[in-house]
């Protein structure tokens, strides 16, 4: 019981959108598909809606196969990033939407509609036109819209992409919640590590139409597969032919076996943060530590240090083909 | 900058205005409003003699009839090829977007006569077929019609391809995958998002079809009481120097024209997005 996604292929054009894609989505949980932009995860959302379709492998959702089945019929709720809200028809009438095309009675949908509309905090707004709401409320619509119809699986392509980063973040915890409550399978795209890292169960890594790794926020922040997958989670630097995060790598003044020296070319205040280059032997080297850290090692430029990693750090060798995002 | 160009209340901008004005009033305002003027000289008489002409009210009642049906076919053509212009890639779009174009850029009289090659009843090249199996098209209704959807073809798909573009596919992908099907998109989605453009396009097709003459005129054959259009009345007694009555004529066929533009705007809503 959940999508299976299996040696997924689309071209458009030259241009491999998708190369061999293989996925299972586990139901009842929040996964994100997680990659820069132009990688190919819209794509992949689409072809499991059925808005597109592939040009070889199979989708099957709760164990259906679904590969040919048209959108229509595949019981999928789905979330644009532009909402896509029906302009001329009023908040009610577009949450209705689903249901009026599967001809439910009149007092049902309103009753449905009533509940979706407070689930999502529009109750007040039920007559007006989408036109008259903020993005936040009109993605929140677009979201009740989608949930009316009770759908297998939620779907959203880029859902806080279009809005400003305060309502992003907002809703973004907001959507954990709701999941929280309603327990659907969803899957969201995203190119911001931090909301799939905050918001997500499961995160799918998808690059040049790859998937680059499949696992928990913390598995991949903690055992990345590959220089990408490392690189695109966080800030990465490299240390004695590893990458490893500026956070993890130590500092001393004082002179340590197997540490790495060199001295201090650069320091960045930012708030807490100091941020120092070290030019070493084998390149410039970015660490990050608190203020009150880099104030007790007196760290300015110019200063000689001795690098290492932190105990327990994560590190990746680097491959120097991969270029690192 | 650009804001404080807009604004300016220099001599130029009073010059600019000047000359607009006087070229709208001597190339429309003062002759239209002297056809009214024309036609009320002596008060309504003019007018219920032409309803008192049972050969005007055939002709009034033929341009109707010819307008109408003119403005369905191109209606419910428009939107069809708007929607494949739009939607779908093909090789001859190209073409075909400029094709649609050429009634508006060819003399109706033109159109007029290429519809006698093709539906001349003894010449023509389908003409003759149709005439065998009891159907007249040129000197009848139907080469009317046809001669008028044609003039007024490309208004409707003028009017709907920029908001059909604007518009976009999301909608409708947001209604197919809510398991509304083609027709109920359609319905329920894409008519409604188009709804204004079309009813522009249907008063410009119908102004469009009820002023038509060149075309109407060589297809028609002009046979007084049968086949003679409202515009061909016009011209008629204009030549037959019945001043009057040709007035008269030429300000109905205007005023339903005006009437229509007038209640669109006054029904279409301010903010229509």
């Amino acid at each position: 019981m959940s999508i299976e996604v299996a040696g997924v292929n689309k071209k458009f054009g030259d241009f491999v959108a998708l190369e061999n894609v293989n996925v299972t989505i586990p139901t009842g949980q929040l996964t994100a598909l997680l990659g820069p932009s132009g990688g190919g995860k819209s794509t992949l959302l689409r072809i499991i809606a059925g808005l597109e379709t592939a040009d070889s492998g199979t989708i099957s959702i709760n164990g259906n196969d679904a590969t040919r089945l048209p959108a229509q019929k595949r019981n999928v709720g789905f979330v644009f990033q532009h909402y896509a809200v029906f302009k001329h028809m009023t908040v009610a009438k577009n949450v209705a939407f689903g249901l009026e095309i599967r001809k439910r009675p009149k007092a049902e949908v309103a009753a449905r509609v009533d509940e979706l509309l407070k689930l999502v905090h529009l109750g007040q707004f039920a007559h007006r036109l989408p036109s008259q709401l903020s993005g936040g409320q009109r993605q929140r619509m677009a979201l009740a819209r989608a949930l009316a119809v009770e759908p297998q699986v939620l779907l959203l392509d880029e859902p806080f992409g279009a809005l400003d980063a305060k309502v992003r973040k907002e809703l973004r915890d907001w959507l954990r919640r709701l999941h929280d409550e309603v327990h659907v399978t969803t899957v969201f795209v995203t190119h911001d590590q931090e909301e799939a890292l905050e918001v997500a169960d499961e995160i799918v890594v998808i690059n040049e139409g790859r998937v680059e790794q499949v696992g928990s926020p913390d598995q991949l922040y903690d055992e990345p597969a590959n220089n990408f997958v490392m690189g695109f989670l966080g800030e990465v630097t490299t240390l004695n032919g590893r990458l490893v995060r500026p956070h993890d790598v130590e500092v001393a003044t004082s002179p340590r076996p197997e540490a790495l020296t060199g001295t201090v070319s650069r320091v960045l205040r930012i708030g807490f943060e100091v941020r120092a280059t070290v030019t070493t032997e084998a390149g410039d080297v970015t660490t990050v530590m608190t203020r009150t850290h880099a104030r007790s090692l007196g760290l300015e430029s110019g200063v000689q240090v001795w690098l290492s990693e932190a105990a327990g750090a994560t590190t990746v060798p680097v491959e120097p083909t991969t270029t690192v995002g | 900058m650009a804001r404080s160009t807009f604004g300016r209340k220099g001599p130029v901008a009073y010059l600019l205005r000047l000359l607009v004005i006087a070229y709208l009033f001597f190339l429309v305002a003062w002759p239209v409003s002297l056809v009214v003027t024309n036609t009320f000289d002596e008060g309504f008489v003019s007018i219920s003699d032409l309803f008192a002409d049972p050969d005007v009210v055939t002709a009034l009642r033929l341009t109707l009839i010819a307008a109408v049906s003119a403005v369905v076919i191109n209606t419910v053509f428009g939107v069809g090829i708007s929607l494949l212009l739009v939607r779908y890639e093909f090789p001859g779009k190209r073409a075909l977007s400029a094709l649609i174009d050429l009634p508006l850029s060819v003399s109706p009289i033109v159109v007029g006569l290429a519809l006698v090659l093709v539906y001349g009843g003894r010449e023509g090249w389908l003409g003759p077929t149709l005439e065998r199996v009891g159907i007249q098209v040129i000197f009848s209704t139907p080469g009317i019609v046809m001669a008028t959807a044609f003039v007024a073809l490309p208004l409707v798909i003028r009017e709907v391809v920029p908001v059909l573009t604007e518009v976009g596919i999301e909608q409708e992908q947001a209604a197919e995958s809510l398991g509304a099907n083609a027709w109920q998109r359609f319905v329920r989605i894409t008519l409604p998002s188009v709804k204004w453009a079309i009813v522009y396009g249907v008063v410009l097709s119908l102004a469009r079809s009820l002023g038509e003459f060149g075309a109407v005129k060589v297809v028609s054959g002009n046979v007084l009481g049968e086949t003679r259009t409202a515009t061909l009345v016009v011209e008629e007694k204009y030549l037959n120097f019945d001043q009057q009555g040709a007035y008269a004529t030429a300000f109905l066929l205007a005023m339903v024209s005006v009437a229509c533009i007038v209640v669109v705007s006054l029904i279409r809503p301010k903010s229509h997005d």
